[in-house]
């Protein structure tokens, strides 16, 4: 038995799209700057990926840059866009709970010289627009915001965010990281004011090691890697033609079934947080008003902490059983400290340290729900009852 | 311009009839540890001393490195090794040699030649003398001194002539294998990968077993011990590491006994199960890597606590030892870095926040007998499911 809820992490690569990445480096291995024949049917190659992507996005192909992944399309559009800015000013603006491929590099930022404010966020973990307009001032020059909370779920209230700092200033640059948003919520950036998108492939069944980010034609940014000049300049390198097939692929396969897979999930996630709840001391995080049916959050994001229980073991006794999990944020389990997301929601130590992530994906079955509940529900008294004293 | 290594070793030499079993058990060491770098090696042994010929290119500084593993060597000698075309060719090869390595500094030497060709056309003092007539003349830098030179520059004339004045220190010890084997209880810690360490350097042989507590250690926690079984290894040649699994015998235990006794009496139960499988497997004994006074199941009471159920001698070469001087050793064989990983590993998931510094053996045996009802049964369980990896 295998129930694979860790999905924020990653997520399994749609056998389709693999079967066509192996296709693309047997047979169509050439290099899409060579000039034969081998170079120009790989160009064709990424130039189908571009145009999904920008169909999938509304946007024009122009404006897709296909990256390493997530971290780099954050670290080009912020780095890059505060480099090729900075004559207008030197602030930016981001939230507490960004991933840290944002707040590392609003850190280095400060180290170069910009100021940065970072946007606390409330207890259902969503920034208040109010401290967002009085944050912006006359030097800002780039908002970051992501789109859904990777630990919790939470959802930023992006278009009026947008709407808002286009009204106070239209000069200013709107990033959102939305890793875990695209593909799970319609994202359009020209309706919602959105200068430069960042995505990740390995989020949405796709291969890892692939990204896009989105960059508005009239955005000013410069590259922050340089070589032979490829992606007009602004993202050099051999393309990674497979992986661009391979992305784009996944997210055309994805959005066949958007409605369907998203009123499915959010149905899923409510059943699940209902089925949580039937045990003592279970508290679920990132709830819009202690709105336990999950409306408002993200659809395959539930965060729940276990009082009494540590993360840890929760998580390895739920993989005792086939039940692959977070124990908070998958990225920051590498360094054992607290999340940085919980404790801005507020949460406090204990509820944090038995703080576990499950996450969905289309594959995600009611049945699946069902056995991961009953082995909470068994195990969960066995493991209260074995505790540091 | 090195070809060949000339291995030193040190209390082989005193050990009499036995000589032979040291020097071929050091001889397989050295193999074992060759196989890991690049090329081709002959390794043989003549007139009581252990050459490395290459036979093909090879990476100077990894040789080096995977002999500084081999215990039993006390020094190697990185050597030139020349055909006999003369004494005025051979001149020049040694003056071209000190030149390469001593570039013009200030040095004193002594020419140490030794025959085991006997026809040669002149004797060892001849040698000497002429060899370092020539060397005053052609490097002004170099001065001699008999008692005390800074280069004791060696010359052997066998079928071919093999130059060498260098001396790289090797880890010192006796060949592993030569001194039979003990059970390490491995942790994930800074100290059990040092106790054998120490153990093996005495040239035991070294098996292991690991404690382990799913769901509250994790794969990564075993994986950590792995690791270290494997950086150890390095040293010890291949190790067989038992894994057991703990978490019943720990919780029955929690549940049973004293909550300040736990760590003691799970001590205890620990040093059985390994004891078992010592005996199981042909050790010779237990190693620990406990320091007196470093935390408080290794003070003396608790020392006599967890000694009194085995019948093994407990190896303990940490035992005067600081946590900085074992850190120190850690160190220099490379296992502190792996060591310090932060998972926990299974003393310290329950660890009692003021566990029993002084235990009462006569205290700790009657709450063992708490356990009675279940824990034979437990400990059969465990051994019967413990999990052999082989690392090397």
């Amino acid at each position: 038995m295998e129930i694979y809820l860790d999905n924020s992490a990653t997520t399994r690569v749609f056998p389709e799209v693999a079967d066509l990445m192996k296709k693309i480096m047997c047979e169509d291995y050439g290099n899409p700057s060579s000039l034969h024949r081998k170079g120009i049917s790989a160009e064709n190659q990424v130039r189908y990926a571009k145009e999904t992507m920008a169909k999938l996005l509304k946007v024009q192909e122009k404006e897709i840059y296909f990256t390493s992944g997530g971290t780099e399309a954050d670290n080009l559009a912020i780095i890059g866009c505060a480099l090729a800015n900075q004559r207008r000013g030197k602030h930016l603006i981001t939230t507490r709970i960004e991933h840290p491929a944002v707040l590392q590099t609003m850190q280095h930022l400060e180290e170069l010289g910009f100021s940065v404010t970072y946007l606390p966020v409330d207890g259902s973990g969503r920034i208040r627009l109010g401290d967002l307009e009085q944050a912006i001032g006359p030097d800002t020059i780039l908002v970051s915001i992501m789109h859904t909370n990777n630990e919790i779920g939470s959802l930023q209230p992006i278009e009026e965010a947008g709407r808002l700092i286009k009204q106070i200033n239209p000069q200013i640059l709107f990033h959102v990281d939305a890793v875990q948003g695209f593909g799970k919520a319609r994202i359009h950036p020209k309706k919602m004011n959105i200068d430069l998108l960042s995505i990740s492939s390995h989020k949405v069944h796709g291969p890892k090691g692939v990204g896009v980010l989105y960059v508005g034609e009239r955005v000013k940014i410069q590259p922050i890697a340089f070589g032979g000049g490829q992606q007009m300049g602004l993202r050099s390198g051999t393309e990674n033609v497979p992986g661009y097939v391979g992305m784009a692929r996944a997210c055309e396969m994805l959005y066949e079934h958007f409605e369907e897979d998203r009123i499915r999930l959010q149905e899923l996630k409510r059943y699940f947080i209902q089925g949580l709840l039937k045990m003592e001391d279970v508290q679920i995080n990132g709830l819009v008003d202690g709105d336990v049916s999950g409306t408002g959050t993200a659809t395959h994001i539930v965060s729940a902490s276990f009082l009494g229980v540590r993360s840890e073991v929760l998580l390895h006794t739920l993989e005792d059983a086939g039940v692959y999990v977070s124990a908070g944020s998958a990225c920051s389990s590498h360094k054992p400290q607290p999340s940085a997301t919980l404790k801005a929601v507020g949460v406090d130590k204990a509820v944090l340290e038995s703080t576990i992530r499950f996450s969905f994906s289309v594959f995600t079955t009611r049945e699946e729900i069902d056995y991961t509940l009953q082995v909470l529900y068994d195990r969960i008294p066995m493991l209260r009852r074995f505790t540091r004293r | 311009m090195f070809t060949a290594f000339l291995i030193k070793y040190a209390e082989i030499g005193i050990k009499g009839k036995n000589r032979y079993l040291f020097e071929d058990a050091l001889i397989r060491q050295i193999k074992y540890a060759l196989k890991k770098c690049e090329g081709k090696f002959l390794i043989h042994k003549t007139q009581g001393r252990i050459f490395i010929d290459a036979e093909s290119a090879f990476d100077f500084d990894e040789v080096v490195d995977h002999l500084k593993t081999v215990f039993g060597i006390a020094g190697i000698c990185p050597v030139i090794v020349t055909e006999d075309e003369g004494f005025e060719q051979l001149t020049a090869t040694v003056i071209k040699y000190l030149e390469d390595m001593y570039r013009g500094k200030e040095k004193t030497f002594k020419v140490q030649a030794r025959r085991t060709r006997k026809n040669y056309p002149k004797d060892s003092l001849e040698i000497n003398r002429d060899m370092g007539e020539a060397i005053l003349k052609a490097l002004p830098n170099m001065k001699v001194d008999v008692h005390n030179p800074d280069i004791m520059l060696n010359i052997e004339i066998r079928e071919k002539i093999y130059i060498y004045s260098e001396i790289i220190p090797g880890p010192g010890g006796m060949p592993v294998g030569t001194g039979g084997k003990a059970m390490l209880l491995l942790s994930g810690g800074i100290d059990s990968p040092v106790a054998g360490y120490m153990i093996a350097k005495r040239g035991v042989k070294i098996d292991a077993v690991y404690f382990h507590a799913p769901p509250y250690t994790s794969d990564r926690a075993k994986q950590k011990v792995v690791d270290l079984a494997r950086l150890v290894s390095r040293y010890t040649g291949p190790i067989y590491l038992h894994v057991i699994n703990f978490t019943d015998i720990q919780m029955y235990i929690y549940e049973q006994c004293p909550h300040e006794e736990l760590t003691i009496i799970m001590r205890r139960y620990m040093m059985r199960i390994a004891e078992h499988i010592a005996k199981e497997t042909e050790c010779l004994g237990l190693i620990t890597g406990e320091s007196i006074g470093q935390v408080a199941s290794q003070t003396m009471n608790s020392l006599i606590a967890t000694n009194e159920v085995c019948e093994l001698p407990v190896y303990r070469p940490l035992i005067g030892f600081d946590k900085q001087e074992i850190v120190e050793v850690s160190e220099k064989i490379g296992t502190y870095e792996t060591s310090i990983l932060p998972f926990e590993d299974c003393c310290t998931i329950f660890v009692a926040k003021h566990p029993v510094t002084k235990p009462n053996v006569n205290v700790i045996r009657r709450h063992e007998r708490n356990l009675e009802e279940k824990i034979e049964e437990l400990v059969k369980t465990a051994l019967e499911t413990d999990e052999l990896i082989i690392v090397e």
